[in-house]
């Protein structure tokens, strides 16, 4: 490691030091460790929302998987800025921010709470959150920690603890200002670091339609088992019905597409700021931002075929030994200069960072604020901002349990049920919290008991879809195979061979959660609602405003 | 089309940098819009319930 790294290296941790300190000491009352004061700028916000939701492995495993999948994957950045940002922003941010701020909400679960005036609704949103993102953080926590004991050449367990330590550090002590403030300066080290990588790989490539070119026409060097499995050539959609499209189209586009809508710790940050203003300001910034971090990573993910066909002979996943997530690290060290090595070893750390801040934020939210201080002590507070602060560390050490031990007591296989983790998370919520949250924001007609039904119908459907269905997670989680024998219902073995089981084009085995537990959460919700009493109209004007008299709207 | 076989493709290629703009385009226009909507003064909510009333009786 050169001395120029190590400069840079402090001087970059002395700056996040520094932000930390200035949100610990704007920090007076829980407002502002759960909610910024609700006065966060709009560049901050933005910023630290993108941050947030493009992770490490957003950046390292979707990039990798596009060098596989091709540039088809391009539908899920559209869906990140168009759904993740504007719809987002523009219909979910300004009602969220209001309703919040009428209810006194300071937590995603605390909004869903009090628009159904259920503690049960909280205590449970806030028990999902607190069990998963553990698995979510420690996905981030292990890849991350690799990474540096890779860079500094230091032991993997020393560099997850020193990692976890700096940002236990600034999240306990400054709250989600600490983690706004260093998602913000993360974020746009991560907007300079992806900016120039794609510059350099289109000028590298000949400019743009060139580059495109020579990746369409390597249509023929595609491996024969992905041919199999439906793929047409990395400028094209995989054939419609096979395992590949399914793949590409139901779990990454779908999934994770559709399920940032109810992150809770992304959903939060619409609570932050003063005004519809801050939020209408902020659609640009989070828009270009997603367009110039996941847009570039998927981008030259793909690209990166052209690269290593001209200058090895090879595709990326053969250069890379079959390994993914090296796909990106290999790419970046034969492609880009030495000098761009550090400004890209910078902007992972802080993709890393600024996704860890905000799930350990959550955790301790969810748990101190949610379940400990409202669901079970029906309302108590305990000490100020102490139960929360308890509920961070507690949601720190076990992620950090989880990175430490699973890997070394389970091996590969329990890299794999962390890996899963994201996923799993991100169709949980979805399931679980969107059509509570969609009834909670537009809908007076939803009652509590139709909430709880769609709440714990989404939840229970699409974890039994992960455990027995999905091959994908149920494999990973192993309890389909100790229980049946296989490691997915919807895999028959025929002469002791795999058969997928489908009906028409759709393959069981490949179809995400989110197709299964949202229509079931939804039918709950709505069903339910039409037979259970309605929530009182002073409470629902309370939250939604004023219902306008009927004179008005002819 | 930009050197990729696939309109689905381009579609998406070209919808990411089009909903990027739209992003761009919307805070340009909105850059000082508020979301508070103003509530009906008082009188006039009254007002408006009374009509109903009045209507409903009729």
């Amino acid at each position: 490691m050169s001395i120029w790294m190590i400069i840079i290296v402090v001087a970059y941790l002395c700056a996040i030091g520094y932000l930390g300190f200035r949100g610990f000491k704007s920090t007076k009352n829980a407002t502002d460790y759960l909610l910024g004061g609700r006065e966060a700028h709009p560049y901050v916000m933005a910023m630290s929302y993108g941050a947030t939701f493009i992770s490490t492995s957003a950046i390292i495993g979707f990039g990798g998987a596009s060098a596989i999948f091709g540039m088809s994957l391009l539908w899920l950045p559209f869906l990140n800025i168009f759904l993740g940002i504007f719809i987002a922003f523009w219909l979910f941010g300004s009602r969220t921010r209001r309703m919040g701020l009428r209810l006194d909400a300071h937590t995603f679960p605390e909004l869903l709470g009090r628009r159904f005036q259920s503690r049960f609704i909280q205590g449970a949103a806030g028990l999902i959150i607190f069990l998963f993102v553990p698995m979510y953080a420690s996905a981030v926590l292990t890849g991350a920690a690799k990474y540096l004991a890779y860079q500094f050449g230091m032991e993997y367990n020393t560099a997850l603890f020193v990692f976890s330590v700096i940002i236990a550090l600034y999240v306990v002590m400054g709250g989600i200002k600490g983690v706004m403030y260093t998602d913000a300066l993360q974020a746009t080290i991560m907007l300079i670091g992806l900016s120039f990588l794609l510059v350099m790989t289109y000028q590298k490539l000949g400019g743009v339609t060139t580059a495109h070119q020579a990746l369409t026409d390597m249509a023929e060097l595609v491996p024969a088992k992905l041919q199999a499995a439906g793929h047409q050539g990395w400028t094209r959609m995989p054939k419609f019905g096979t395992p590949l499209w399914w793949t590409a189209v139901s779990t990454i586009i779908m999934g994770v597409g559709i399920g940032v809508l109810a992150q809770p710790q992304l959903a939060v940050r619409y609570m932050t700021v003063k005004s519809g203003k801050e939020l209408n300001r902020a659609i640009p910034i989070g828009g270009v931002f997603i367009l110039l971090t996941a847009g570039v990573a998927y981008i030259v993910g793909s690209l990166s075929n052209v690269f290593f066909q001209q200058t090895v002979g090879k595709i990326s996943i053969a250069v890379a030994g079959g390994d993914v997530e090296q796909i990106i690290p290999m790419y970046l060290q034969a492609a880009t200069p030495s000098w761009f090595s550090v400004l890209f070893m910078l902007t992972l750390m802080s993709a890393a960072m600024s996704t860890l801040s905000s799930q350990f934020h959550v955790m301790g939210t969810s748990i101190g604020r949610d379940l400990v201080e409202e669901s079970i002590g029906k309302g108590k507070r305990v000490g100020g901002t102490l139960a929360t602060r308890i509920g961070v560390m507690a949601g720190i050490l076990a992620s950090v349990y989880l990175s430490f031990v699973i890997e070394e007591k389970f091996g590969k296989t329990g890299t794999s049920i962390v890996a899963r983790g994201t996923a799993i998370f991100f169709g949980l919520c979805a399931c679980a919290f969107l059509p509570m949250y969609v009834a909670g924001l537009w809908n007076r007609r939803v009652t509590k008991a139709g909430a709880i039904s769609g709440l714990l119908g989404g939840a229970c459907s699409s974890l039994l879809w992960m455990i027995f269905v999905q091959e994908k997670a149920s494999t990973a989680l192993l309890l389909c195979n100790r229980f049946f024998g296989t490691r997915s219902l919807a895999i028959q073995l025929v002469d002791g061979k795999e058969i997928f089981v489908h009906s028409g084009p759709i393959i069981w085995a490949f179809v995400d959660p989110i197709l299964i537990g949202l229509p079931i959460s939804i039918l709950a919700t709505v069903l339910v609602s039409k037979f259970t009493e309605k929530l009182p109209e002073e409470h629902l004007d309370l939250c939604m405003g004023k219902s306008q008299p009927r004179t008005q709207q002819h | 089309m930009l050197g990729i076989e696939d309109g689905w493709v381009v579609l998406a290629y070209l919808l990411c940098i089009v909903s990027a703009l739209l992003c761009l385009v919307w805070g340009a226009l909105k850059w000082n819009v508020d979301d508070t909507v103003e509530e009906p003064e008082e009188e006039i909510r009254q007002w408006a319930e009374e009509e109903d009333r009045v209507e409903e009786e009729l």
